[in-house]
C-alpha cells in the first residue's frame, strides 16, 4: 500500500515537471498556432544558468531558480524579436525546420561551452533525502516540485482566466484580426506570452537538473516528452496540459514500477489510446487559425 | 621577356616539387603515424578526452621518437558513432597511410573499424571498448582497457563469499549492461547467490525513481548496477534520495559507475559502494601516485580508468616499435604485442598472447573519503584476470 502511494507522489512529481516544462509549448502551438521545436532548448537554458550561478559564483538553490526563469526569458525574447516573429506567419514546415535547426545548434553552443558532461546543480541539504509520511517515503526534492508547480498552475490560470492580460491574449488567438481593431497590439501580447513561456521551461530545466539529468542533448531528448504533452492534452488551455502531464507522469512511473519490461513503452501507448479516442487531444479543439 | 619569366617561374615551382616529393618518402621512413579515433565529442566524449590526455602525457614524459623513427598522432573525432569510425578509419588507413589505428570509445566503433584492419594488416588498438567479442572479431586487434567480464565476475564471486546473498539487479538495456547483468548472474548464482529482482533500464531513461522503488521494495542485501559512465551520477543521486543508503541496500557493480571522473560529484550517497575494476586513482603505487600527479597537473583533474586505458595503449605501440626496431610491418607488431608485460599505473598487466586481450589484476574497491574527496580505496586484489567472455572453442 505505501509503495502504491508513493509512486503516486512520484507520478504526481514528475508530471507536475513535465508540466512546467512543456506548458510554455502549449502556449505557443496552441494560442499562437508556432510549433516551436527548439523549446526544450530554453530549458536548457535555464538548467545551466541556475547550474552556473549555483556550483560557480554560490548562490543560493533558491536565489538561482528565479534567475533561471527570468535568465531564459530574456533569451526567449530576444529571439523573438530578431527571428521568431518573421517566421508566425509561414508554413509549419518552414517553422519546424527553423525551430530544429535552432535546437541542434543550442546542442553544439552548449557543448562547446559548458562540456559534454552532465552537470549537477548543488542542492541545500534540506532537499536532500526523504520524509516519512504516515509510511510513505516522500522525496523532499519532489515534494517542492509539487508545490512550485501547483502554484505556478495556479497562478496561470488565474492570470489567463481573470485578468486584462489573459482577456487579450484569449481575443488575440480567438481572432488576431478583429482584436487588433479593438486597439490590442497582439504582436506585443505575443511576445510576452513567448518569452513567459520561456522562462516557464527555463524554470522547468533548472528543477529537472536533479531529476531528469541536464546535458547538452537535453533539448533532443525531451523534445518528445513536450510534444506528447502538448498533443494528449490539447493545446487550446492550461488545464489540458496540466491534466495530460499528470496522467502521463503517473502512468510512466507506475507502468516503470509494475511492468518493467514494458516500461518505456506504456506512456506511448497511453498517447495512442487517447489520440484514438479524441483526435484532438483530451481537451482538444481545432487550433484557432 | 614574359614568356621567359613564365618559363622561369615553371622551372622554380617544378624544382620545388621535386625536392618536396623526394622528402617525401624519406620523412615516411622516419615516421610512424598512429590514427587515433575517439569520440570528442557527443554524449561519450569524457572517455575520448581522458584517453586523448593520457596519450599527450605518455609522449611529453617518453618523448615522440622511438626506435629512430618519429611518432605522430592523427586525431579524429567519431562521436562515437560506428559509421564514421569506418569512413575515419578508411580515410586514415587509405590517405594518412597510418600504420596503427586506435582508441574506439564504443563497442560498436571498434567492431566498424575490424575488417578494415585485417584488410589493411595494421593492428587495432582498442583503448576502451570493453565487450569480449571484438579481439575476435580481426587477429590484427588488440586491447588495453578492460572487458565487462573480468569485472563482473569477479564482483559476482566476492559477493557471494562475503555474506550478500540476495541481490536484486538494475542495468542498462544495451550490450555492454546486458553483458556485465549476464556475467554476474553467472558466477553469482553458481556461488549460492539468489537474484531477486531484475529490471532493465531503458538506455535514454529519464527518471530511475521507478525503477528504485521497484529495488527499495524487493529488499535485497545488496544492488547490482550497472549504468553508462554518464548516468552514474544522476543514479546516486536519486538512490540516496529514496533512503536507500539507509535502509541497508548497498550499490555493487563493475566499477564502470564509480568512475573516477564523476565520483567526486556524485556526493556522499556513494559512500560504501563496492565496486570491482581494474584500476582506481587511489591505487597505492609510486608509479600511480606519479602518473595521476602528472595527470592532475597537466590537464587540471583526475585520471579515470579511460586514462590509464590509453596510456598502456600508447605504450603498448611504443614497446612494440621498440622490438620490432621500427619496423612498422603489421604482423610483426602483433607478433611483438603478444605476450608483452609490464607494470602500468593501475598495476601489473600483460597482453594474452592467444586472445590479444588484456590480462590485468582486478581490485575491490570501496568508495571513501580521503582528504576530503571521494575515492575507490582497493581493499582486495584478484590476480592477472583473463576475460572469461570469450566463446568456447
Amino acid at each position: 500500500m505505501a509503495s502504491i502511494l508513493t509512486n503516486l507522489f512520484d507520478g504526481v512529481a514528475y508530471g507536475m515537471l513535465l508540466f512546467v516544462l512543456a506548458c510554455g509549448l502549449a502556449v505557443t502551438l496552441g494560442l499562437m498556432n508556432f510549433v516551436n521545436l527548439a523549446h526544450g532548448a530554453f530549458a536548457m537554458a535555464g538548467g545551466y544558468i541556475c547550474a552556473v550561478l549555483v556550483n560557480q559564483s554560490g548562490w543560493p538553490f533558491f536565489a538561482a531558480l528565479p534567475l533561471a526563469f527570468v535568465g531564459s526569458a530574456v533569451i526567449g525574447i530576444a529571439l523573438e524579436r530578431t527571428l521568431y516573429r518573421h517566421l508566425y506567419s509561414r508554413s509549419h514546415l518552414d517553422q519546424v525546420l527553423f525551430s530544429i535547426g535552432l535546437v541542434f545548434m543550442s546542442v553544439a553552443a552548449v557543448d562547446y561551452i559548458m562540456g559534454s558532461s552532465r552537470v549537477f546543480i548543488k542542492l541545500p541539504a534540506a532537499l536532500e533525502g526523504q520524509i516519512d509520511l504516515f509510511g510513505v517515503g516522500i522525496g523532499r526534492y519532489r515534494l517542492m516540485i509539487v508545490v512550485i508547480c501547483g502554484l505556478l498552475t495556479l497562478a496561470l490560470q488565474l492570470i489567463l482566466a481573470k485578468t486584462r492580460f489573459g482577456s487579450r491574449l484569449r481575443a488575440a488567438v480567438d481572432d488576431p484580426r478583429a482584436a487588433i481593431g479593438l486597439g490590442i497590439n497582439v504582436p506585443q501580447v505575443f511576445a510576452f506570452t513567448f518569452a513567459f513561456g520561456c522562462g516557464l521551461a527555463g524554470l522547468g530545466g533548472a528543477l529537472s537538473a536533479e531529476i531528469l539529468g541536464l546535458d547538452p542533448y537535453f533539448p533532443l531528448k525531451f523534445m518528445i516528452y513536450f510534444l506528447i504533452v502538448v498533443t494528449v492534452g490539447g493545446s487550446s488551455s492550461i488545464t489540458g496540459p496540466f491534466l495530460a502531464s499528470l496522467l502521463l507522469g503517473i502512468a510512466d512511473v507506475a507502468g516503470k514500477y509494475y511492468v518493467p519490461k514494458l516500461g518505456p513503452f506504456v506512456i506511448y501507448t497511453v498517447m495512442i489510446v487517447i489520440l484514438l479516442w479524441r483526435p484532438n487531444g483530451l481537451f482538444g479543439r481545432t487550433a484557432a487559425r | 621577356m614574359f614568356n621567359r619569366r613564365k618559363r622561369l617561374l615553371w622551372c622554380a615551382a617544378s624544382a620545388a616539387l621535386w625536392g618536396f616529393c623526394a622528402s617525401v618518402p624519406a620523412r615516411a621512413d622516419d615516421a610512424v603515424k598512429i590514427g587515433l579515433i575517439l569520440p570528442m565529442t557527443g554524449g561519450q566524449a569524457s572517455t575520448g578526452k581522458q584517453i586523448d590526455n593520457a596519450i599527450k602525457l605518455y609522449m611529453q614524459q617518453n618523448g615522440d621518437t622511438v626506435a629512430g623513427k618519429k611518432i605522430e598522432v592523427i586525431l579524429k573525432d567519431d562521436a562515437a558513432v560506428p559509421d564514421n569510425t569506418k569512413r575515419l578509419a578508411q580515410e586514415l588507413i587509405v590517405n594518412d597511410k597510418v600504420n596503427f589505428i586506435a582508441g574506439f570509445g564504443v563497442t560498436p566503433a571498434a567492431l566498424a573499424a575490424a575488417p578494415l584492419a585485417t584488410q589493411a594488416k595494421i593492428p587495432e588498438v582498442v583503448m576502451a571498448a570493453g565487450t569480449s567479442i571484438i579481439t575476435e572479431r580481426s587477429p590484427y586487434i588488440v586491447r588495453t582497457s578492460f572487458t565487462l567480464a573480468q569485472s563482473s565476475t569477479i564482483i559476482g564471486d566476492w559477493v557471494v563469499k562475503n555474506g550478500i546473498k540476495k541481490v536484486a539487479t538494475l542495468t542498462s538495456d544495451y550490450a555492454p549492461g546486458n553483458d556485465a547483468l549476464t556475467f554476474f548472474k553467472q558466477h553469482f548464482t553458481a556461488g549460492g547467490g539468489e537474484i531477486v529482482e531484475e529490471v532493465k533500464v531503458p538506455l535514454a531513461n529519464p527518471d530511475f525513481a521507478p525503477f528504485l522503488q521497484r529495488m527499495k521494495d524487493s529488499k535485497p542485501d545488496a544492488m547490482f548496477v550497472f549504468v553508462p559512465a554518464g548516468q552514474g551520477g544522476n543514479f546516486m543521486k536519486q538512490y540516496a534520495e529514496r533512503g536507500l543508503d539507509k535502509s541497508g541496500i548497498k550499490v555493487i557493480g563493475p566499477g564502470d559507475v564509480m568512475d573516477d571522473d564523476l565520483l567526486n560529484n556524485m556526493g556522499d550517497a556513494a559512500l560504501g559502494a563496492v565496486t570491482a575494476h581494474l584500476y582506481s586513482a587511489a591505487h597505492p603505487s609510486q608509479m600511480n601516485k606519479d602518473f595521476v600527479a602528472a595527470y592532475k597537473k597537466a590537464f587540471g583533474n583526475r585520471p579515470g580508468f579511460m586514462a590509464v586505458s590509453g596510456y598502456d595503449g600508447i605504450h603498448l605501440i611504443y614497446e612494440a616499435l621498440k622490438k620490432t626496431n621500427g619496423a612498422t610491418d603489421g604482423d610483426k607488431l602483433i607478433e611483438a604485442m603478444k605476450g608483452m608485460k609490464w607494470e602500468s599505473p593501475r598495476g601489473p598487466i600483460s597482453i594474452d598472447p592467444e586472445t590479444r586481450d588484456i590480462v590485468q589484476n582486478i581490485y575491490i574497491r570501496k568508495v571513501e573519503k580521503v582528504d576530503g574527496e571521494l575515492y575507490n580505496v582497493e581493499f582486495a586484489t584478484f590476480e592477472a584476470v583473463k576475460d572469461s567472455g570469450k566463446t568456447k572453442k
